[in-house]
């Protein structure tokens, strides 16, 4: 990207977005429409962590057959999220342990953090999206 | 009564307040998120298992298949598919959702 780019729109700032997650998938539209977003923002080269907490940890659950409720299994998804450069997941242990899930419940590869760890994680943030 | 509840536990009270509600006899089923109440290790699991006493529970199928659940149900739990959803409604005099 040239310089005359950045002056001109000043598209070279790269912000740190959080998207954070806290649904349960198909009860609601949340967890579909939060992915879709995220799919968009990887168009535009931003510093992305994406967060799952409390209920929105189910949306990476392993096993997910959706044929019975006629509805688009988006699960799969989270696993093409590494080919948009979107390789910043994150759980919280409190959230699993509530839900007496463990990582290995989960369809992609993500850090778990601690509370503390996860409240400086989104301290840090310059915009924070809740879905 | 038949009860239906669809909403998580672990972010509406709905539950908490069908159980707390529900007399004696009467049949719980869990429908959409709900479900997870129903499952091995849930922060309700506790609450379900101690209402599974005194209340008949059920979860539909087709929502724990859908959440990757279908593995984990609580003992106790009685799994419905759609008929047996149909069934329950028209086995009861009267039902109740907790929206």
């Amino acid at each position: 990207m040239s310089d005359m780019d950045m002056e001109d729109d000043g598209s070279g700032i790269v912000k740190k977005f959080m998207f954070l997650n806290r649904k349960a998938p198909h009860g609601t539209v949340y967890a579909l429409e939060g992915l879709e977003v995220v799919l968009i923002t990887a168009a535009f080269d931003q510093d992305v962590s994406l967060v799952f907490t409390d209920d929105g940890v189910y949306q990476l659950m392993k096993g997910i057959d959706t044929k019975g409720i006629e509805v688009k299994d988006f699960s799969k998804t989270y696993r093409a999220l590494d080919g948009y450069d979107i390789e910043k997941l994150y759980v919280d242990q409190s959230s699993l342990d509530a839900r007496g899930l463990t990582e290995d419940d989960l369809i992609v590869d993500v850090t778990v953090l601690s509370d503390d760890e996860m409240k400086n994680l989104m301290d840090e943030q310059d915009v924070v999206i809740s879905f | 009564m038949l009860h239906i509840v669809n909403k998580s536990a672990t972010e509406r009270s709905s539950l908490d307040s069908c159980l707390r509600l529900a007399t004696k006899g009467s049949a719980v089923l869990l429908i959409e998120d709900a479900v997870y109440a129903a499952t091995k290790g849930s922060a309700a699991a506790a609450k379900i298992q101690a209402a599974a006493a005194g209340l008949k529970i059920y979860a539909l199928g087709p929502d724990l298949a859908a959440r990757g659940m279908a593995g984990r149900v609580l003992d106790g739990v009685n799994v419905v598919d759609y008929g047996g959803f149909v069934d329950l409604v028209a086995e009861h005099r009267n039902c109740q959702s907790w929206l």
